[in-house]
């Protein structure tokens, strides 16, 4: 810790290993102002945006929706809510291709927008400093501020980490090829920012804010250096221009001489790292009420015909970009979302902007030429000496091949930050980072199947245990009732030879039975008081009497009962 | 003199650590073969009784009792080789005779088809399916392991095994069908704006 605080106190800049100088060809998409594309027939918005879960609908299809409206609730702080671009009605919530190198559908909210660009009501806060952290916090989340550099991390949650912070660092790197999208937010809204970063200090509680910016942008450097000079604890760091010097980690070890453990976080260095655009966004959010609708985008490559920057609302199509930035397609063109680097080709060209897009690049085949024949790997090591994170790129794709993934995990494939160096310098073009994202998914794949077999055998034990209990509880009852019924029989055997002399129980039911039909007989027999009528209906019933014979007949058969029970009495 | 010393001296010693080890023999007694319990968890738990063996269990103490590793088609290539590794044997192709190994598939059950006759529910060996007698069931499909043996006892054949489908999170990056992507223009609309 102290170590830190002396190397960033001296202002130096140190190195990590590796990296790259590939062709920068920012320019000329980073010599062009800031442009503003109108609305997109149609805007369309992916539940889930960024890592986590995502967040429950809250609009129902027609709804008619006000700028900056919420449409998602997140879920316990795990995700972040989506926002309306502009407004206008819900016209379907329906399944559509994600921006994802996969194209897969997922759930997404579409909205055709009205025109009026109506805001809903907003409340702006320029006295943050009033505010308590946490209630800052909650405005960050509830604005949907997302990290806008890479992964897409929600930042209030990035934030939220209960350790003390000494340093804040602000990412205005953009180390990737092609890309500036950070660099023109720079020039542009150097002010913005740095409010952005004031009140991220202020959340943070962090002693000093140092803000990265590669040597290679002298513009942005000036409009920055100036928007700083008023604040003491600000401080500018020129980076020499290296890819990736914008990786959170390489960051990192440039600006404080240290490295950041593996399956580390950087705050527990009590380092945290933010990009611009999310300083920026973290301004609208809290000063000016304005959650996270809208980005940066960088539109570029020899295929587009007006090449810069623009603010993309979140949801406008890719191919509504590309109309607007004058699209000339070549055979077989290919979109790419993001860097030429990290960024993947797009299976489909009507997949939205979202909070993680930052550049579509349409590159002509001279300028990126697709992929070549994979060849043999010639152990030429170059891959090892630009790596940053000092891996084995031959080994780890030696292992990716073997699928040998225990392996992999002990060469430390999850600090692979899937830069593509290593793909960069191979001579023997070998997509490496296809074989290690691969290779992630998979290990990723087992550990849920790995969970999942878990969970199967807890219920398949549990099923056992369930079968075996009702088993023994039938058996048990089998033998309860057999012991019952053997008891009865003991004690019928013991009741027979007492007939006479016992009187309850079963047999001296039958006994009673017995006694009373030998009485009735006797009745009959001796002729005793009997009526006519009584005789008649004992011994020939007919079926067809009237109800008032019956009745007497009844009465007459309940008197002889009677009269029987007494006689057997007196016997 | 000292012979009879030694010979007293070494009694001894083994009187106590005799004592020692039948202590710790029944102190530390291990119930079950540890080995069973290290292939089981290895076997993917599917109780499907594609191996001939009723169960996971079963199959894992059968390897234990030197079964051949190959009878998994559910686990695949992957469980054979972590089973070789274990054993200390070499690595074989899955056994054909007990199937092969497939995508992940779990069972839906068309429900307006569905007498209610449980017996879906009685074969299910995880508990994975809701219903009762004369009322509709229904598969609780984050529970189902794919093992198929409900698919036989329903007397009107209203339960399909369907595949899994592909979500981002167990999405794969397909090398092949990257590149053909790039060559293939009837896969890629990109290609088609001209």
């Amino acid at each position: 810790m102290q170590d830190i605080k002396q190397f960033v106190e001296s202002g130096q800049i140190a190195r990590f290993p590796g990296g790259i100088h590939p062709p920068e060809r920012k320019q000329p998409a980073s010599e062009q102002p800031l442009r503003r594309i109108p609305y997109a027939n149609e805007l369309i918005l992916p539940l889930r945006q960024h890592i986590g879960v995502s967040g429950q609908c809250t609009v129902r299809e027609g709804d008619h929706v006000l700028k900056g409206q919420p449409l998602t609730d997140a879920v316990l702080h795990q995700g972040l809510p989506l926002h309306a671009p502009t407004s206008g009605t819900v016209k379907a919530i329906e399944q559509r291709p994600m921006s994802h190198a996969s194209g897969l559908p997922e759930q997404a909210i579409v909205i055709s927008p009205d025109g009026h660009d109506q805001w809903r009501e907003r409340q702006p806060l320029p006295d943050y400093q009033q505010r308590d952290k946490a209630e800052l916090l909650d405005i960050i989340q509830a604005a949907g501020v997302a990290g806008l550099g890479g992964a897409g991390f929600p930042t209030s949650q990035k934030l939220a980490q209960q350790k003390p912070v000494s340093y804040l660092i602000i990412n205005g790197v953009e180390c990737e090829p092609y890309i500036c999208a950070d660099d023109r937010l720079m020039r542009e809204h150097a002010r913005d920012i740095v409010l952005g970063m004031r009140i991220l200090a202020y959340i943070t509680g962090a002693d000093k804010t140092l803000l990265a910016i590669e040597d290679n942008k002298p513009e942005a450097i000036a409009s920055m250096h100036q928007a700083i000079s008023e604040y003491s604890d600000i401080e500018l760091r020129v980076v020499p221009t290296k890819y990736p010097s914008g990786g959170e980690k390489q960051l990192i070890q440039l600006l404080t001489g240290h490295e950041v453990p593996s399956k580390q976080l950087p705050i527990e260095m009590g380092v945290i790292m933010q990009n611009v655009g999310t300083a920026f966004a973290v301004k609208e959010a809290v000063i000016d009420d304005k959650p996270l609708i809208e980005r940066v985008v960088t539109l570029t490559g020899e295929c587009i015909e007006h090449p810069g920057n623009v603010w993309a609302p979140l949801g406008t199509p890719v191919d509504a970009l590309l109309d607007f930035a004058g699209f000339k397609p070549e055979q077989q063109q290919r979109v790419i979302m993001g860097g030429p680097m990290m960024g993947f080709t797009l299976p489909i060209t009507a997949v939205p902007v979202i909070k993680t897009t930052n550049c579509i690049l349409v590159p002509s085949t001279e300028e990126l030429p697709p992929p070549g024949d994979e060849m043999a790997c010639i152990r030429c090591g170059a891959c090892a000496e630009v790596c940053p994170a000092s891996l084995q790129p031959q080994q780890l794709q030696w292992l990716a091949k073997a699928k040998d993934y225990p392996a992999l995990e002990d060469n430390n494939l999850f600090d692979c930050i899937e830069c593509g160096a290593c793909a960069f310098v191979c001579p023997s073009e070998i997509p490496l980072v296809h074989y290690y994202r691969q290779a992630k998914s998979q290990i990723r794949n087992q550990a849920r199947e790995q969970a999942k077999a878990e969970l199967a055998k807890q219920r398949f034990e549990a099923r056992q245990a369930r079968l075996e209990r009702e088993k023994e509880e039938r058996l048990e009852r089998h033998r309860k009732a057999a012991e019952a019924r053997k008891q009865m029989q003991q004690q019928k055997a013991q009741d027979a030879p007492e007939q006479e002399s016992n009187n309850d129980g079963k047999s001296s039911a039958v006994a009673a039975a017995i006694a009373r039909a030998k009485a009735k007989k006797a009745a009959q027999e001796g002729g005793s008081a009997g009526s006519e009528a009584s005789d008649e209906a004992t011994t020939q019933p007919r079926p067809a009497q009237d109800k008032s014979a019956a009745v007497a007949a009844a009465i007459a058969r309940a008197k002889k009962k009677k009269q029987a029970r007494d006689q057997e009495d007196k016997q | 003199m000292s012979f009879v010393v030694g010979l007293i001296a070494i009694g001894a010693l083994a009187l106590i650590f005799g004592l020692i080890l039948g202590f710790a023999a029944i102190k530390f007694k291990v119930e079950s073969d540890p080995i069973v319990d290290q292939i089981d968890e290895i076997l993917p738990q599917t109780q499907c009784g594609q191996c001939g063996y009723p169960g996971c269990r079963p199959y894992a103490e059968a390897i234990a009792n030197g079964d051949e590793i190959n009878k998994c088609p559910p686990g695949g290539e992957t469980t054979i080789k972590k089973l070789a590794d274990l054993m200390g044997v070499e690595a074989k192709p899955l056994d054909a005779a007990h199937g092969e190994e497939s995508v992940k598939k779990v069972a839906i059950i068309r429900e307006d088809e569905c007498i209610g006759c449980t017996k879906c529910i009685q074969a299910c060996p995880v508990d994975a399916i809701l219903g009762a007698a004369k009322q509709m069931h229904t598969v609780i499909e984050h529970e189902c392991t794919g093992c198929d043996l409900c698919v036989e006892p329903c007397p009107v054949d209203c339960i399909d095994m369907v595949e899994v489908e592909a979500k981002p999170e167990t999405w794969q990056w397909n090398l092949d069908s990257v590149k053909q992507n790039i060559h293939k223009a009837d896969t890629i609309p990109v290609k088609l704006v001209e």
